[in-house]
């Protein structure tokens, strides 16, 4: 199989393209996916000329309908693709995601499956606010019954989708706005990363940076950083949140006994809590220090360019953690 | 610059029994008299199972349920309409339409129990389980009738829900997405006349529920929910639309809830015996016994047959209810996935384990 290099966002089209082509049940739904293509171009990538107006389709601006009728869609043997503009619009329709599509596997006794993806944009970085910058996959894990996974690189992007698609569970995919235009070497035709699965970004040995989406190139330039000092730091992307991959965490501790979790959302009550309790319980005597948060401050995210800069993690905070943990 | 009127509209009303047993020949449904006394002993039936549903709840037998009683004339006319390939996406009041699909009253009574088995619905049956969350299905309608669409096939689907859920917000975007993507839903509100405890005219300054179409450009009409000849007409010319030309339709049957809301509130703290009275007198199944009675074709013996037979069933079905085994404890963790993730299978074995060790 040849590569190419692509962008996250093609990845993501490519993904979209090769599923709809093997399975005609595969159908889009969202606003703007349609002839304009998506707000972040997505379906602009040949995904609109290829499947026309009722594969890849417009709707009303109701997020509620989207995410509810994508549920009786699934339940009827669609297997609905939908596209939520900005993660912060996913509040609007949580009842439906989070009553709804995560539970009725679970109500009714598993006679009826919720195959469904929905696709969103998460993240800061590009001067769209409080309303539209938010990294808010801590309430997705907290719901039972949901699959929360947030791919970092144009490789990852494209195989995760297509089990996404595949997967009889409703599959929240979280796509970090800031990585759209990030270019990687992606094979062109169909592959697929098993959903539940970390990846050693970066190998190393004196502490472990546990991450995720638009955190995972922080942390690799964090880690080119810190071995200019001679501390070897390994980069571990989660890409799937839920499943869990605790064994590739504590593998990690294992090796390096230090620990830093960075991500971009607000500090508490994040997604890092939850895997720093983990290892604090499986993983205690392997540690050889304190385990480490670095997040976004508990503010929401600034409109200001000089203050959304700031709220953003860089690799100059993570590198600073890191010389704190070993210090 | 004149003023002209671009738009004007008027909502209909269909009636075709009215409380003396009389039909209005010219709008009487096609229905041969073996369908009509099938209508007659499925309401009995609905209505005896709900009255026992409700003593065996006052027994602590039974967990919480709404209750039917009054609205049978909607919901069995309404379901009585659909094909087997229709599709049917009900609330959480209607019993007599789940019974007229098909599905047992031994997995109602299992459902209402409390059991999550019981809301696993034969698929056959394009049934969708009960629905508590006020409104949240209509969307869920709207979807399998894409599907439906998009597949090809000519049916319809009904879905059910009161006047309370036309507050919500889910039910303005399902009608907007239904007729937006002209898919074929048939939406039917029962409008019983109370949310629990708040009135109508608290609920809506609309009105008619029916009404509430137009600006959705969606055909609407009201119905004498009461009267199973009517409802049956109305809601079989529009599935019959939808099936035919993928084109969404709100029904209102306008009737009552003569008991309370669910098992758990006290209607006589918010409304008047009065009222209640009145509409006891439009009851749906007695006026098609006096239809019957004057057509020749029930007489007090064949009604006391009708009576027991539906008790004899019930009791077969609380019967075989009362004796299907509690779940297991580790069901707990089953079917919160398709396949049970690695936390799960971790969860379920420390339970087991905890249990293990408490025996």
């Amino acid at each position: 199989m040849g590569t190419r290099i692509m962008s996250y966002a093609e990845a993501v089209a490519d993904a979209l393209k090769i599923e709809m082509r093997r399975d005609p049940r595969v159908y889009i739904a969202g606003e703007d996916v349609g002839r304009f293509g998506g707000s972040f171009g997505v379906t602009g990538y040949g995904v609109f000329a290829e499947f026309g107006p009722e594969r890849v389709r417009d709707t009303p601006i109701s997020e509620t309908a989207i995410v509810g009728h994508a549920v009786g869609a699934a339940a009827a043997g669609l297997r609905p693709a939908i596209e939520i503009l900005f993660m912060d619009f996913l509040l609007i329709a949580m009842d439906e995601l989070c009553n709804q599509a995560a539970k009725v596997h679970y109500l009714f006794g598993g006679q009826l499956k919720c195959p469904l993806v929905l696709r969103t944009a998460v993240g800061a970085g590009m001067g769209t606010a409080a309303h539209h910058s938010q990294s808010l996959e801590a309430m997705l894990c907290h719901t039972a019954g949901l699959i929360t996974i947030a791919p970092a690189t144009p490789y990852d992007v494209k195989g995760l989708l297509s089990s996404a698609i595949r997967d009889d569970n409703p599959v929240v995919f979280l796509e970090h706005k800031m990585l759209y235009a990030q270019k990687g070497e992606v094979p062109e035709g169909e592959y697929l990363i098993p959903i539940g699965r970390a990846d050693i970004k970066r190998e190393g040995s004196d502490v472990t940076l546990v991450c995720w989406s638009g955190m995972v190139r922080q942390c690799l330039a964090a880690a080119e950083d810190l071995e200019k000092e001679g501390i070897s730091a390994e980069v571990l992307d989660l890409r799937t949140l839920i499943p869990l991959d605790k064994e590739a965490i504590l593998e990690s501790v294992a090796k390096t006994h230090r620990l830093a979790i960075v991500h971009e959302a607000c500090l508490t009550g994040g997604f890092g809590g939850e895997i720093a309790s983990i290892v604090a319980d499986k993983g205690f005597d392997l540690l050889d220090a304190p385990i480490k948060r670095v997040a976004g401050p508990d503010t929401p995210v600034p409109f200001s360019p000089v203050l959304e800069a700031e709220f953003i993690v860089k690799a100059d905070k993570i590198a600073a953690a890191v010389r704190e943990l070993l210090g | 610059m004149p003023v002209r009127s671009l738009v004007s509209y008027s909502i209909d009303r269909v009636e075709v029994l009215d409380p003396q047993g009389v039909v209005d020949e010219a709008l009487m449904p096609d229905l041969d008299p073996g369908e009509i006394m099938r209508l007659y002993e499925h309401m009995v039936l609905t209505r005896r199972f709900d009255e026992r549903m409700f003593k065996l709840q006052r027994q602590g037998r039974l967990g919480t349920f709404a209750r039917v009683a009054g609205q049978e004339g909607a919901q069995v006319g309404a379901a009585f309409a659909l094909r087997p390939d229709d599709w049917l996406v009900p609330a959480f009041r209607e019993t007599g339409a789940l019974l007229w699909r098909g599905l047992s009253m031994t997995q109602i009574l299992q459902y209402w129990s409390g059991d999550e088995r019981g809301g696993a619905f034969p698929k056959e049956l394009r049934t969708l389980p009960v629905a508590i969350p006020v409104g949240t299905h209509m969307l869920h309608a709207v979807g399998i009738a894409w599907a439906m669409k998009q597949a090809g096939e000519q049916v319809a689907v009904l879905t059910f829900f009161g006047e309370g859920a036309t507050s919500e917000g889910d039910f303005s975007e399902a009608m907007n997405m239904a007729s937006v993507f002209n898919v074929p839903v048939v939406f039917f509100c029962q409008n019983n006349q109370y949310a629990i405890s708040v009135p109508y005219t608290k609920q809506t300054a609309s009105p008619t529920v029916a009404q509430k179409a137009l600006a959705y450009g969606m055909f609407g009409v009201q119905v004498d929910g009461n009267d199973v000849f009517a409802v049956y007409r109305v809601t079989k010319e529009a599935l019959e639309r939808a099936r035919t030309g993928s084109e969404p339709t709100l029904i209102e049957a306008h009737t009552y809830r003569v008991t309370d809301h669910t098992t758990s509130d006290d209607a006589r703290r918010y409304r008047t015996d009065e009222e209640v009275g009145l509409w006891r007198g439009r009851d749906p199944i007695e006026r098609l016994a006096r239809y019957l009675k004057t057509q020749g074709s029930l007489d007090e013996a064949g009604e006391a047959g009708i009576l027991a037979d539906a008790d004899q069933k019930v009791a077969e079905a609380v019967a075989a209810f009362e004796a299907i085994p509690p779940p297991g404890p580790e069901e707990i963790f089953k079917h919160v996935f398709a396949e049970m993730p690695p936390q799960l299978v971790e969860q379920q074995a420390a339970l087991m384990a905890r249990l293990a060790r408490r025996r």
